[in-house]
């Protein structure tokens, strides 16, 4: 879809809403844009679901681009593969989930929840909106994996099947689980509030000792599944921490539990006095509360994604003469296999066809297809752009010159050096406080006052147990990480943001990162264009995927095109068409056959001629993000900056004319040099944030103190990283990285509001002072005050600092 | 005053049953995706069951 409207007025396609160009279709007069999409009409007025353009209007995607070749899910027949993708399967049916990126409206939900309409073999299908996923349910005797994403794909919603869905199944259990032990938490927290209220009025005396002592011991009871159960996480971490010779926030957490536990215990059924349970409970419930709110994830993006997401899952092999497509698990070091137009190529191979255009942009950043020769080795990632091509594999997938680099010892994560939280490097000087401040004050009444004594101890570390500390962090982090949804930076979780807050360099990819791959400068040179001219570029243009067609076509802005007698598109050199008898040529010099060619230090050259006279030429060059040479400036104010590029050194001149400040660069970077300038970095201690957006800046992303991956659409694959970065939100880069140094320092006032609590509860804890009544009050007051300190700072500066915008509509 | 035994009792199991019916909807995966039934439930659907038993006729959806 193009923005501006074309003069002349046009019918828009029916299902997919885009304009249609001359050759459209009409059917049950309605306009379609093309075959695809008649089809998918075809399809849905046949079996009474035309309601599905009655929810939202034209909701169909383009059906132009859609791959025709009949036997591209001839791998879904294989048992092996077909058992991994499926989550179920018994004697007469089966469940698969897919991800559809396409979901996207309303309509979408309705109609794959009623495919079962269309296909009396799919007995229900259900979708989760928010994760793009559909599960179906079929009857595998009637219909084949196969056939269901067949039926997907002639609707227009293709799964997207990948390597790594046959790895591994999505695993919602632990966050049931955290909701789960919440629940437990609540409910015990909820009830013994009620049974302990009669003690904080002093009303249990009135109703007699018999029912003082049921509630007791009705609170014990409740107390049991929090303890045994809903606090089972924290016994385990604290644990593994203690294991490893540290302390972490759970070590004083842990002491604090059972402290209350069995000194409720004790006073309870030794003494027969309320105990604390209630107290316990609540530390319990807020402390889960916490826990689920910072455990907020992007449900849609990946963020641990490896080449396996990337390449495709079934390749087609050649066997005798004989096209086969087996699963790209399978494929072995010698095989033959053809790839065609748009397809990837899955692993390092030999070229067997004359030529090849392998695009290699996601892989390395550069924009044009690259022509290689017969006999050239061709790197796995790249994408072939023309004619089908034969190869021989020459390495197993998983061992090529890009895949490679998961092989590294950085893709270990316990190799990765991370900062240790905040909270985590207090909390050992707290426990150790905490535990002399107990001793002494056991220590000083033990010579005057033996149950006081005991008492004076367990309530100091009853009281210190650091709810509101250990609260100030999940909230705080768990609030930025949401804020910073907002403005499009999706962090993998909260723990990313401390790390943030701590940056010291920062490393930028180049091309695709610094450089925009969408936008360009472009000049043109020559004779001045007519307004024909223009309608015939525009023609021709039009036809074209091609990048730098797509940049001629946004300079020819408003142009419209006219009708040329047979357009075509050589894939690899240029376009050909016909108006009024005259041949114009629009592409490379070869292609035009230009006698004097001109000489450019950088970018791109497409000459434009009719009947051969070469009539002048377009001079493209990519250029910067918008905003980023305002970044490098700003954050070069107080950080090391440094520029890895996998382009050659010619381009550091212009580049660091348009950068201002202090910036190293370093061309001829391979994906392997990048990651390992990235470690000599870590070896100097510095803690860095690695900006990248390929394949080959995977390493570097993983070696990182932070990897971000910029892309300009989330869901779309990135390579594994910490946070994706929307490349609209490009320009708030140092905007984030404020926000994050301001968390933590967020999380350092929240820490010393509740020492001030603790010292309040320690001083009244030391003499022996603290009551039921006084713990019931202090634990919630203190809890709840850190939580919302810590919302509303955060909120205040999102605001402050532009990521959170008031008056949103 | 021996009634708030009962009461207690009654107030536990009740609140039990909340607490397990918070565990089925858990299991059942209500918790799972919070936004797609806020749109499902706006659908005019026709009840699944019918339709696949009888044979197809037209019908006019606007």
């Amino acid at each position: 879809m193009r923005a501006n409207l074309p003069v002349k007025a046009q019918e828009k396609c029916y299902h997919c809403g885009e304009d249609c160009t001359t050759d459209s279709l009409v059917f049950d007069e309605k306009f379609f844009c093309c075959q695809g999409c008649k089809l998918v009409y075809e399809v849905l007025s046949q079996n009474d679901l035309c309601n599905y353009y009655a929810i939202e209007s034209a909701p169909g995607k383009s059906q132009k681009q859609a791959s025709g070749l009949k036997n591209r899910f001839d791998y879904l027949d294989d048992v092996d593969v077909a058992n991994k993708l499926l989550d179920f399967k018994n004697e007469t049916e089966s469940h698969v989930t897919f991800y559809i990126p396409l979901i996207h409206c309303a309509s979408c939900i309705w109609l794959l929840e009623n495919l079962f309409q269309i296909n009396s073999s799919i007995n229900g299908s259900r979708v989760d909106f928010v994760k793009k996923k559909v599960q179906i349910k079929f009857l595998n005797k009637k219909i084949s994996l196969k056939e269901v994403v067949k039926l997907l794909s002639t609707l227009g919603y293709e799964p997207k099947i990948n390597l790594a869905d046959l790895d591994k199944k999505d695993g919602h259990s632990i966050d049931r689980k955290t909701l789960t032990k919440l629940g437990v938490a609540g409910f015990c927290f909820g009830n013994m509030m009620l049974f302990s209220m009669p003690e904080y009025f002093s009303e249990a005396k009135l109703l007699g000792e018999g029912f003082k002592g049921l509630f007791d011991y009705l609170n014990v009871v409740l107390s049991l599944p929090i303890v045994f159960y809903a606090a089972s996480d924290y016994y385990v971490s604290a644990w593994n921490s203690i294991r490893q010779k540290k302390i972490n926030m759970d070590v004083p957490i842990v002491l604090g539990i059972i402290a209350f536990f069995l000194y409720s215990l004790w006073e309870i059924f030794m003494q027969g006095n309320a105990g604390y349970m209630d107290s316990l409970g609540g530390l319990l419930f807020f402390l889960l509360l916490g826990k689920v709110y910072q455990q907020k994830t992007f449900a849609t993006l990946e963020f641990d994604r490896d080449y396996k997401a990337y390449f495709p899952i079934a390749v087609t092999k050649l066997v005798k003469e004989r096209e086969e497509v087996i699963p790209l698990i399978k494929l072995q070091v010698g095989d033959v296999i053809l790839v065609r137009d748009e397809e990837l190529i899955p692993a390092d191979s030999l070229l067997l066809s004359e030529r090849a255009h392998i695009d290699y942009s996601f892989v390395t950043g550069e924009e044009l297809p690259v022509p290689k020769q017969k006999g050239e080795l061709i790197y796995a990632g790249g994408r072939q752009k023309g004619d089908p091509i034969l190869l021989t594999v020459q390495k197993s997938p998983s061992q090529g010159y890009l895949t490679d680099l998961w092989n590294n010892d950085s893709f270990e994560k316990e190799n990765k050096r991370l900062l240790e939280p905040l909270a985590n490097r207090i909390s050992g000087v707290f426990t150790w406080t905490v535990l002399t401040i107990a001793v002494a004050a056991f220590a000083y009444w033990i010579g005057k006052d033996v149950p006081l004594a005991v008492k004076a101890f367990t309530t100091v570390l009853i009281v210190a147990c650091p709810c509101a500390l250990s609260m100030s962090t999940p909230f705080t982090l768990g609030n930025t990480l949401r804020i910073f949804g907002k403005g499009k930076f999706y962090l993998k979780n909260a723990a990313v943001v401390e790390r943030l807050a701590l940056i010291d360099t920062v490393v930028f990819d180049k091309t695709g990162t610094l450089t925009d791959p969408g936008k360009a400068k472009i000049d043109y040179f020559g004779e001045d264009l007519s307004s024909e001219s223009r309608q015939i570029l525009k023609a021709l243009v039009e036809r074209s995927t091609h990048p730098l067609s797509n940049r001629i076509n946004l300079w020819l802005e408003n142009t419209t095109s006219i009708t040329l007698e047979n357009p075509t598109e050589i894939k690899g050199k240029g376009l050909v068409g016909t108006y009024k008898g005259q041949e114009f040529k629009l592409g490379s010099a070869d292609f035009v056959q230009v006698n004097n060619r001109v000489d450019v230090p950088t970018g791109n050259l497409v000459y434009f001629a009719v009947e051969g006279v070469v009539l002048g030429y377009f001079h493209i060059q990519s250029t910067l993000r918008e905003g980023a040479a305002a970044i490098v400036s700003q954050l070069g104010q107080n950080l090391d900056l440094h520029v890895l590029s996998g382009d050659h050194g010619h381009e550091e001149e212009s580049l660091s004319k348009a950068l201002k400040g202090e910036v190293s660069y370093h061309f001829n970077q391979s994906p392997v040099d990048k990651l390992n300038y990235l470690k000599s970095l870590n070896q100097q201690g510095k803690n860095s944030l690695m900006i990248g957006d390929g394949l080959n800046d995977a390493g570097a992303l993983q070696e990182s103190q932070v990897g971000v991956a910029i892309t300009d659409r989330v869901s779309h694959f990135s390579p594994a990283s910490d946070a994706i970065l929307d490349a609209d939100s490009f320009a708030k880069i140092p905007a984030f990285l404020a926000f994050a140094r301001d968390s933590r320092k967020i999380i350092k006032a929240s820490f010393g509001l509740s020492f001030l609590y603790n010292i309040v509860g320690l001083s009244l804890a030391v003499q022996g002072l603290l009551s039921p009544v006084l713990c019931a009050i202090l634990m919630p007051v203190s809890s709840i005050s850190v939580v919302i300190f810590t919302t509303l700072v955060t909120n205040f500066m999102g605001v402050r600092k532009g990521l959170i915008h008031l008056n949103k509509a | 005053m021996e009634v708030i035994f009962v009461l207690i009792a009654v107030s536990l199991v009740l609140a039990v049953t909340f607490l397990v019916l918070f565990f089925r909807a858990m299991k059942d995966g209500q918790f799972d995706d919070s936004y797609t039934p806020s749109v499902r439930i706006l659908f005019e659907n026709q009840p699944k069951k019918i339709i696949k038993d009888q044979p197809k006729k037209s019908k006019s959806y606007e």
